[in-house]
């Protein structure tokens, strides 16, 4: 029944943004956007230029992720429509499972679409691994999108909740930042230390699975009108 | 089928609710009254489950409002001013994915069976956005009772509606009268609340003031009884 009734919520949000492309479209733009300034900025043919490009992918990941969770809970005020779901015999733990999944999927659109788009444009000859790169991509969106859409659901309470989820975000999610941005620096730049980008993948994965399970359960008590 | 018991909510320093206690028997059509901020809709909110009591007992067919809110949820229509509508969906999509949440099956018939009971069948397909709030309003009722629901609960049901809005909502709750569904309504509207309430209660200052059977749509009787309560007119009854 949890998962029944997350999945219809991920599934309805989702179909909106197919009907509506609001908020995908502006991720994606603020993406392109971010990688044309940089490639513009930085000489993509200057080797040292490579190093930046780690950072750059979790800047893509970070900024157009706020735009998207800024809205998960915001677009819900329209109409009261958070107050249905609310009355619905909905296990407020499905409400944010459903949540959660839309805003992954969202993201992990923009990632597909904008991490080639600037390997493409900074010349950049992958080498690493991909399977692990897509695994460190992967579960840092995951945790970065946990915490994310708890806290986007704690701040559509308040007037200001597009100012306030970066401030309250940014402090819970700087573990998994700095250990993807290491996994993928080693990963992308320094391949020969592949056995400490699986120690920040632990670190992630672990700091994950107790953000994830903390905000499943809690997430009832920011329900409330 | 509603009791409660004692119930306050408070909300930052202020008392909303100041030990509320009712008891609602299955199949009554309830009309509460009250002044603007006497508490009428916070009662309500309680008892849909969108506001915690701090404190005090709400059970609903034997089930604590606390310990069972997913199963008193599920017997639960909910129907406030907002439409609790998707915009950009049609009709249809908006019943489809409500009848999802309610854990609904073979959901079809039913969806398409409420759409033409509101009159909308050549707007089925058409999205919510483009509807005048009468229109919305009807598709709102059919959300709220798409899942058969055991007690309906109406907030301000009426406000902004035209005429034939007004009928197709009373017809509904006449239906509902029918299959003995208990009913709430929010209302400051004493002609339609005498149309369709058989019981009344008047809500002052986050209390209940007064509390009786309204018979024959008796709406001199309430008007008087209002005006005693909460105009404080002696000389009223």
């Amino acid at each position: 029944m949890l998962f029944k009734g997350a999945m219809a919520l991920a599934w309805k949000d989702l179909y909106t943004e197919w009907k509506t492309k609001q908020t995908i479209s502006t991720m994606l733009i603020f993406a392109g956007l971010v990688v044309i300034v940089f490639s513009f900025a930085f000489d993509p043919m200057n080797t040292t230029v490579k190093a930046i490009i780690p950072g750059l992918i979790w800047v893509i990941i970070v900024f157009a992720g706020l735009l998207g969770l800024n809205r998960s809970f915001t677009s819900e005020g329209k109409n009261d429509t958070i107050h249905a779901l609310i009355v619905a015999p909905l296990d407020p733990s499905s409400i944010y499972l459903g949540k959660f999944i839309s805003n992954l999927v969202m993201i992990l659109i923009v990632e597909i679409i904008s991490i080639p788009f600037l390997f493409i444009l900074f010349d950049f000859k992958f080498h690493a691994n991909l399977l692990y790169f897509i695994l460190t991509i992967f579960i840092g969106t995951f945790g970065f999108v946990s915490a994310g859409t708890f806290l986007a659901a704690l701040s559509s309470n308040s007037r200001s909740s597009e100012m306030l989820l970066p401030i309250i975000l940014f402090p819970i999610s700087t573990p998994i930042l700095i250990g993807a941005v290491q996994a993928t620096k080693i990963q992308l730049i320094s391949p020969d230390k592949f056995a400490s980008a699986i120690s920040w993948m632990q670190l992630i994965t672990a700091y994950d699975l107790i953000i994830f399970v903390a905000c499943f359960i809690l997430y009832e008590y920011v329900q409330e009108v | 089928m509603i009791k409660i018991d004692n119930l306050i909510k408070r909300v930052g320093d202020k008392v909303i609710l100041k030990g509320v206690s009712l008891n609602i028997t299955k199949g009554e059509t309830v009309g509460i009254l009250g002044p603007n901020g006497a508490g009428k809709s916070t009662l309500l909110k309680v008892i849909a489950t969108l506001l915690k009591p701090t404190s005090g007992e709400v059970t609903i067919d034997g089930l604590d409002l606390k310990k069972d809110p997913i199963k008193i949820k599920s017997k639960l229509g909910y129907l406030p001013h907002a439409s609790l509508l998707y915009d950009h969906f049609t009709p249809y999509e908006n019943l489809k994915f409500f009848s999802k949440v309610y854990y609904l099956d073979n959901v079809e018939e039913r969806i398409h069976k409420l759409i033409d009971d509101v009159g909308l069948r050549l707007f089925t397909h058409e999205p919510v956005k483009s509807f005048s709030r009468g229109m919305v309003q009807r598709i709102a009722i059919a959300r709220s009772i798409i899942h058969d629901p055991e007690i309906l609960l109406l907030d301000e049901p009426h406000t902004g509606l035209d005429q034939q809005a007004i009928g197709i909502l009373n017809n509904v709750v006449a239906k509902l009268q029918e299959r003995d569904v208990t009913t709430l309504i929010v209302t400051h509207d004493f002609l339609q609340a005498a149309k369709v309430c058989d019981r009344i209660v008047i809500v002052r200052n986050g209390r209940i003031a007064d509390d009786f059977l309204l018979e024959g749509q008796d709406i001199n009787l309430l008007q008087k009884r209002y005006q005693s309560v909460v105009e404080g007119d002696s000389n009223a009854i």
